[in-house]
């Protein structure tokens, strides 16, 4: 009888699972593909020793001078301080959000204190080294009080306001000196113009292909002659045009910063590319949705704005982050309209008398930060498309 | 049971017009054409449906039987004709559209369910949005309506997770929901596995006894014998005939119904 016993369900060969036969089936299938395994590690070990003896033995020095301009460009140095409670009001709300919501809270948090614990092992001064480990214990207080308070419509107001505060906190506003935004530099001006970019041309987007697919003709006209006149130039011209045709349309006297002039122009040119990832999530959405919500009574708008959007927007997180990836590295090109961003600041500094031939320092460490953002928001995007993807059909 | 009884376990309450002799007529459509194109789809359909009677529409694919019952809450338009429902004729009026689309239920092939809104939420969705229900009222009667139809653990999944028979009747109870006088079936189940067109059919059944209004376009000719009180034959963009289902099984008078049943049955 024992002998006639059959197991319901048998194990996989020994050969198919675990490290060994992952190794087996990935890389050493043939004796072609061992081969070449074997060429990739050798490849690879030349890369990373060469940088790594690079990184090691060359002399930093451009880098640790010019440290501040890099960093936050003219602001002047007694404004700093704002510059660095903006930082800190950051970090709290990071933490709230770490303990209240989980997920990409946390490891944005985590990301954040990685960062200031491996500053704080670097020779700072010491009132820069009290406000990083000040922003370590930031982030705790603010995981403290997100996990004892559960207050999450506070954190999520308090997250709308932070913006327009950050903002009027850096350029001054009642008591505070103003700082014009022409001596914003560096991360500073990078990060401000990327975060107004995705912040304000996401919803002007969502507006435009919304208004494509209307049906009232002057209405899709107009938003298909705007997407497609933007989408048929390219962002430098949308830059100088900006900056040099804009004052010629202002009344006498009226100026605007050169910063907000591109900042429109980051906005009006990502938005009619947002426009069209969105129109493709809309398409995507099958007819019968809004078949059902109209059966049901909903109108136009709530069709729109409960059926509708928050399916098309959860298809288009990958493309939309792809697009706001894409502006943020593409801040970099203001360096060419005068401004002084990331990229500008890596210009001047490799320009310098004293450290003359020291581009490839300079262009390694804004490559290290460009990745280190652009990497943040793309794994972002894979974590939110996953927790957004509950019961997916 | 009585249907009072009926409307009771659905929670349909008490209907007051059914005591009021006049206007016993629900829907009222008078040489509805309408055209995709120049295909002309519907071609002058007039039938009159009373209040608590149950249609059963069938017909070949293309006959136009499935856009005849979609005019009636105007998610297709017609393009000559007359459409009255419960008293309100059906014009561009989109306040007219609205009003009627309160009153008429739902259900279609394809369950159309919302896949990013969990049961409880596809249910109380329009309650709360369209009839102004406080959440608690609308979460209250989706529960009740869930039981009703079989399934109350099921509250907290999202659509994808569930079978198509238990997600077409949450579709019934998403509709039942906005309290309709009418519901519209189009093909409820010709999307689902044998085993699970029973479960939607007893919930269909069990509805019917309540006095709801139904006109269900359908090939189940074992549900349109047992509960319909009429049958309606489409061909070619119109009614080639109907009567009670023993009439139509049995002596159908047009060749063309004769031979579609034939077809069917077989």
């Amino acid at each position: 009888m024992q002998s006639q016993t059959i197991p319901d369900t048998l194990k996989p060969p020994a050969t198919s699972v675990g490290v060994l036969g992952w190794l087996r089936k990935n890389l050493f299938s043939t004796w072609f593909n061992a081969l070449l395994t074997f060429f990739a590690l050798y490849v690879i070990y030349v890369l990373v020793s060469g940088v790594w003896n690079f990184v090691v033995t060359t002399d930093w020095g451009v880098i640790t001078a010019n440290l501040r301009l890099f960093m936050v460009g003219r602001y002047p140095m007694e404004q700093t301080w704002r510059v660095q409670a903006s930082v800190s009001l950051f970090a709290f709300l990071l933490g709230a959000s770490w303990a209240i919501w989980r997920g990409i809270a946390r490891s944005a948090a985590i990301l954040l204190a990685a960062v200031f614990f491996t500053a704080l092992v670097l020779p700072f001064a010491l009132n820069d080294r009290l406000w990083m480990a000040g922003n370590l214990a930031l982030i705790g207080v603010g995981f403290a009080a997100g996990y004892f308070t559960r207050a999450r419509r506070v954190l999520v107001w308090a997250w709308l306001a932070s913006l327009p505060i950050i903002a009027l906190l850096l350029y001054g506003v009642g008591g505070l000196p103003r700082v014009a935004t022409d001596l914003w530099g560096g991360l500073l001006l990078t990060l401000a113009l990327s975060v107004v970019g995705i912040a304000a041309s996401f919803p002007l987007g969502v507006l435009l292909a919304v208004g494509r697919q209307s049906t009232y003709p002057a209405m899709r006209v107009f938003c298909i002659g705007y997407i497609e006149l933007v989408r048929g130039v390219p962002l430098i011209t949308v830059l100088f045009m900006m900056q040099i045709m804009l004052p010629l349309f202002l009344p006498e006297g009226v100026t605007v910063e050169s910063v907000v002039r591109a900042m429109v122009a980051f906005v009006l040119f990502t938005a009619a590319y947002v426009a069209e990832v969105v129109r493709g999530g809309l398409q995507a959405i099958p007819r019968g949705q809004m078949e059902a919500a109209r059966a049901l009574g909903l109108n136009g708008i709530l069709t729109l704005l409960l059926i509708v959007l928050p399916q098309a927007l959860r298809l288009t997180i990958p493309a939309m982050v792809g697009q706001f990836i894409s502006l943020f590295k593409d801040t970099s090109l203001v360096a060419i309209v005068g401004l002084l961003d990331l990229a500008g600041i890596a210009s001047a500094a490799a320009n310098q008398p004293d450290f003359l031939g020291r581009q490839a320092e300079v262009y390694l460490f804004i490559a290290l930060i460009y990745f280190v953002f652009s990497t943040a928001m793309s794994y972002g995007s894979r974590r939110l498309e996953k927790t957004l993807g509950v019961g997916e059909r | 049971m009585g249907v009072a009884d009926w409307r009771k376990r659905w929670g349909l309450g008490k209907d007051k017009s059914m005591t009021e002799s006049t206007n016993n007529d629900m829907i009222i459509a008078r040489d509805v054409h309408k055209w995709y194109g120049q295909f002309h789809a519907l071609r002058g359909v007039s039938l009159d449906v009373k209040r608590g009677e149950v249609l059963v529409i069938f017909g070949p694919s293309g006959s136009g039987k499935s856009t005849f019952i979609r005019t009636i809450n105007r998610l297709e338009e017609h393009q000559r004709g007359q459409i009255i429902v419960d008293g309100i004729e059906l014009t561009n009026d989109i306040r007219n559209i609205e009003a009627i689309r309160m009153e008429v239920g739902m259900v279609f092939q394809s369950f159309n369910l919302f896949p990013h809104l969990t049961v409880m939420q596809n249910i109380t969705l329009a309650p709360t949005w369209v009839r102004k229900w406080s959440r608690g009222q609308a979460e209250e009667k989706a529960r009740e309506l869930l039981k009703r139809v079989g399934i109350p653990e099921q509250a907290t999944k999202y659509p994808g997770q569930l079978s198509g028979g238990q997600q077409q009747r949450v579709a019934i109870a998403r509709a039942l929901a906005m309290q309709p006088k009418i519901m519209l079936f189009d093909e409820p189940t010709s999307a689902l596995d044998p085993e699970m067109i029973k479960e939607v059919l007893d919930v269909m059944t069990d509805l019917a006894k309540s006095g709801m209004t139904m006109l269900v376009v359908t090939h189940e000719m074992g549900f349109a014998r047992s509960v319909a009180h009429r049958l309606v034959f489409f061909d070619a963009g119109n009614i080639v005939e109907q009567g009670t289902p023993e009439k139509i099984f049995s002596s159908p008078s047009e060749e063309r119904t004769k031979k579609f049943l034939s077809q069917i049955l077989n």
